[in-house]
C-alpha cells in the first residue's frame, strides 16, 4: 500500500487490520467491537474478516476486559482492548494500575505484558456525562505504563502499530473529535520513534506544546497569530509517558517562551510536569513563565458548557499574548 | 461461635431462613449433605457417589509428606518473621489439605494463579519455597519466573488474579491445548467485582478454569457472613456452571474434586467453582491479632478437624506408614526448616540501582534520566570520601 488520504478512525481500523494480518497472536477485545464495529465504527469489518475468535465482543465489564487481556498476554497473546469511552476506564483502573503496570517489574523482567488499551477520549462532541474526559495524566503518573495520543491519521496508524509491537503496556488515547479528520497516511513509510515529539509548525517567538485533539487548536492559533505578525512554533508531544523533553527544550531554547495546551484539567496535569521540567532545563532561556491552558478543576461540564471548558482559539491566543507581554 | 452483626440478628421476614442456613453450615459442616468428604476428622475413609478416589499407600504417604513439610515451612517462616527476618508472613496453617489436595490434582501443563497464601500449592508445583520469601523479606515483589513452574506470582490485591486466570484459560482454549487453569481466592475475595467478572467471562467463553475458593471463614476480621448470605459454592449456579463444597480439611476430597473439575475443564466443559470449607488456624498475617475478633473455642473446634492429624490416623491405623517413615519425615522437616532459615538470612538486599530495573521492557526516557541522576548522586559520596 502506498500513501492515501484517510480519516483518523479509518487509519486506526487499517492499523488494527494490519496487526491482525501480520501476527496471529494479536486479538481485539471490547464492548461492541465485533458486529457493530465499535460505537465509533473504528473496528468496522474486522470481526467479519478475522472471526469472533480474534475480534472478541466482551461482556460489559471493563475490569474483566483488562484483567482477561492480562491473562491472555501471559499466555502469549497480544490483546488490543477497547474501552468504549474515557470515563468508563475507571472500573478497569485497578487492573491497569495494580496489575498491568507492575507485573513486568514484579517478575524482575520475566513476564512481558504487550497489552494495548485503546481509549477514545476528550470532549467537543456534545456527549453526556463520562463521555468526554481526558484522564491521561492519571495513567502517565503510573510507572510501568506508556501513554500516547496521535493527533493525525498517519500517527494514528503508525503509533498503534508500534504500540502493539511494544512489549510494554501502552495506553493509546484516541482524540475522538478528530476521528473524521483526514490526512495522508503512508503505510509503507518507516515511522519515527514512538515517543518522539514533533515540531509540526516552526516559529521563532513562542512554543505551543499540545497533543491529541489540541494539536489542531494549537495550529489554528499559530496561524491566527501569524496574521498579527507573531511567529509561533507548534510541538505535537505525541507521547505523555515518556515525554520528549529534549525536543521541547530545543524549541524553547529557540523561542524563549512556552505555552502548554491540553483538554485535561490544568491542576497537576501534563502541562504542570512540562512547566516544571522546562523551567529546570531552560531557566536562563525563558523570557516568560511557562503558561498552561486547559480544563478547569471541575467535573467535565454538561455539553452546553463544554465550549467554555475546552481550550479554544481565544483562550490559547490570550495565553500567547500574556507570555509575549513579559 | 462467630461474630454476628446486630443487623444479622434482627428478625426479618425475608432472608431470615437463609441466614440461619448459612450459620448452620458454618457450625456443622459435616452435617451438610452438600459437603464432599472422603476422609472424616476421625481418619475414616467414606464413600462419595460422584468423587471416588483410590490412592495407593505411596500416594497417601506422599500427600501426608507434602502437608507436613508445608506446615513446617510455614511455621519456619512465621518464626523468621518473629525474629525480624521477614517483614510479614501470611500463614497457611490449617489449609494444608485444601492446598496439597488441589495442588496434587494438577498436570504439568496446567497453570496456577495464586493469592499470597498458596505456599502448599507452590510446593506441589515444585517452586523452591525460598522463592516465596523474597517479597515478605522485602527484597522483591515476587521475582520468580511464573513460566518455570506454571505458577503465577502472588497477587496481593484481592481477587485480581481470577481475571488473569480466566484470560489465560481463554488463551488455552484458543490454543486448543490440553490444559486447564486453577485460580485460588478466598471467601473475602468472593465479594470483589473482579471475581464476579471472572465468573461471567469464564462462563461466556467456556474457559477451562477451575475456581478454588478457600473459605477459611475469616477475611482478616470479617466473617464469611459479612461476605455472603448463601453458601459460596452456590454462586456458580447463577453464572451457569457447577459449584461444589468440599471439606477443605480433607486432602482426599480436595484432590478428588479438583481432579474432576480440572478434567472437566480440560475436556471443554467449562469452568467450575470449588469451595473448600476450611479454617485459617492462625492470624490473617503476622500483623493481625485474631483474639480480637474470634473465640478460642472456635479454634479448638477446628483443631479437632486438623487435616494432617486425620491422615496420620488413617496411615497409622491401616498400617500404611511405620515409625521409620514418620521419623524420616521429621528429619526431612528439620532439614527443610534449616535450608529456609539459611536461605532467608543469606538473601542479599537488592542493589540500589535495582530501583531503575524492569519498570519497562522496552526502556523509558524518564527512567533513564532518573537512573543517571541517581547514579551521579550516589557517586558524589564516593568522590567526597576519596577527597577528590
Amino acid at each position: 500500500m502506498a500513501a492515501e488520504k484517510m480519516s483518523l478512525s479509518k487509519a486506526i481500523n487499517a492499523s488494527l487490520r494490519t496487526a491482525l494480518e501480520s501476527d496471529p497472536k494479536v486479538l481485539i477485545m471490547g464492548e461492541d467491537v465485533g458486529k457493530l464495529g465499535g460505537v465509533f465504527r473504528v473496528t468496522d469489518g474486522l470481526q467479519k474478516d478475522f472471526g469472533e475468535d480474534r475480534v472478541i465482543d466482551t461482556p460489559l465489564a471493563e475490569s474483566g476486559i483488562v484483567g482477561t487481556a492480562i491473562g491472555l498476554a501471559l499466555r502469549g497473546y497480544r490483546p488490543v482492548v477497547e474501552i468504549q469511552f474515557d470515563g468508563f476506564v475507571f472500573p478497569a483502573y485497578d487492573q491497569i494500575v495494580t496489575q498491568l503496570a507492575k507485573m513486568h517489574a514484579r517478575s524482575l523482567g520475566k513476564v512481558k505484558l504487550p497489552v494495548v488499551v485503546r481509549i477514545p477520549y476528550g470532549g467537543g462532541i456534545g456527549a453526556v456525562e463520562h463521555h468526554s474526559e481526558s484522564p491521561e495524566a492519571l495513567f502517565a503518573h503510573v510507572a510501568g505504563l506508556k501513554v500516547i495520543s496521535p493527533a493525525n491519521a498517519s500517527d494514528a496508524y503508525w503509533m498503534l502499530q508500534q504500540a502493539i509491537g511494544s512489549d510494554d503496556p501502552v495506553i493509546y488515547f484516541e482524540p475522538k473529535r478528530r476521528y473524521h479528520d483526514k490526512s495522508e497516511v503512508d503505510t509503507a513509510a518507516i515511522p519515527g520513534p514512538l515517543h518522539a515529539a514533533r515540531v509540526v509548525r516552526p516559529g521563532a517567538d513562542l512554543t505551543l506544546a499540545a497533543y491529541g485533539p489540541m494539536v489542531k487548536v494549537a495550529l489554528d492559533a499559530a496561524a491566527a497569530a501569524a496574521e498579527e505578525g507573531k511567529s509561533i512554533e507548534v510541538v505535537d508531544l505525541r507521547s505523555m509517558s515518556p515525554i520528549d523533553f529534549d525536543t521541547i527544550q530545543r524549541s524553547v531554547e529557540r523561542t524563549g517562551r512556552l505555552v502548554v495546551v491540553h483538554e485535561a484539567p490544568v491542576f497537576l496535569g501534563t502541562g504542570s510536569e512540562i512547566a516544571a521540567r522546562i523551567t529546570e532545563r531552560c531557566f536562563y532561556h525563558l523570557e516568560a513563565p511557562v503558561l498552561r491552558v486547559g480544563g478547569f478543576h471541575s467535573p467535565y461540564p454538561p455539553s452546553r458548557l463544554e465550549d467554555e471548558y475546552l481550550p479554544g482559539l481565544d483562550r490559547v491566543l490570550d495565553a500567547v499574548d500574556r507570555a509575549l507581554a513579559y | 461461635m462467630t461474630v454476628e452483626s446486630t443487623a444479622a440478628r434482627k428478625p426479618r421476614r425475608s432472608g431470615a431462613k437463609r441466614s440461619t442456613t448459612a450459620r448452620d453450615a458454618k457450625k456443622q459442616p459435616e452435617g451438610q449433605t452438600e459437603l464432599v468428604q472422603l476422609l472424616t476428622p476421625e481418619g475414616e475413609r467414606v464413600e462419595h457417589p460422584e468423587y471416588a478416589i483410590d490412592p495407593t499407600p505411596e500416594e497417601l504417604r506422599g500427600l501426608y509428606r507434602d502437608m507436613v513439610l508445608t506446615r513446617r515451612f510455614d511455621a519456619e517462616a512465621t518464626t523468621l518473621q518473629r525474629q525480624g527476618e521477614l517483614g510479614l508472613w501470611a500463614s497457611l496453617l490449617g489449609q494444608e489439605a485444601a492446598q496439597i489436595g488441589s495442588g496434587r490434582a494438577l498436570h504439568d501443563d496446567d497453570y496456577v494463579f495464586p493469592t499470597y497464601r498458596e505456599h502448599g500449592v507452590a510446593w506441589c508445583r515444585g517452586v523452591d519455597p525460598t522463592n516465596l520469601l523474597g517479597m515478605f523479606r522485602g527484597v522483591n515483589h515476587g521475582g520468580w519466573d511464573p513460566n518455570s513452574n506454571n505458577f503465577h506470582l502472588y497477587t496481593i490485591v484481592i481477587g485480581s488474579q481470577t481475571l488473569h486466570a480466566t484470560g489465560y484459560a481463554m488463551g488455552i482454549a484458543k490454543d486448543g491445548a490440553d490444559a486447564a487453569v486453577l485460580a485460588y481466592f478466598g471467601d473475602g475475595a468472593s465479594s470483589q467485582g473482579d471475581v464476579a467478572e471472572s465468573f461471567t467471562f469464564s462462563a461466556v467463553y467456556n474457559a477451562p478454569v477451575v475456581f478454588f475458593c478457600q473459605n477459611n471463614q475469616w477475611a482478616i476480621s470479617e466473617p464469611t457472613e459479612k461476605q455472603t448470605r448463601v453458601p459460596l459454592y452456590q454462586r456458580a449456579q447463577g453464572y451457569g456452571f457447577p459449584g461444589v463444597r468440599v471439606d477443605g480439611n480433607d486432602v482426599l476430597a480436595c484432590l478428588a474434586v479438583t481432579k474432576a473439575a480440572l478434567e472437566r475443564a480440560r475436556t471443554g466443559q467449562g469452568p467450575m467453582l470449588i469451595e473448600a470449607f476450611t479454617y485459617r488456624m492462625g492470624a490473617h498475617t503476622t500483623s493481625d491479632d485474631p483474639t480480637r475478633y474470634r473465640s478460642p473455642e472456635e479454634r479448638e473446634l477446628w483443631e479437632t478437624k486438623d487435616p494432617i492429624l486425620r491422615l496420620r490416623t488413617l496411615l497409622t491405623r491401616e498400617g500404611l506408614a511405620d515409625d521409620a517413615f514418620f521419623a524420616e519425615l521429621e528429619r526431612e522437616s528439620d532439614a527443610l526448616a534449616k535450608r529456609v532459615r539459611d536461605a532467608v538470612r543469606a538473601m542479599p538486599d537488592p542493589d540500589d540501582m535495582a530501583l531503575f530495573e524492569h519498570t519497562y521492557a522496552d526502556g523509558h526516557a524518564l527512567v533513564d534520566e532518573e537512573r543517571a541522576q541517581f547514579a551521579e548522586y550516589q557517586a558524589s559520596f564516593v568522590t567526597a570520601e576519596e577527597g577528590i
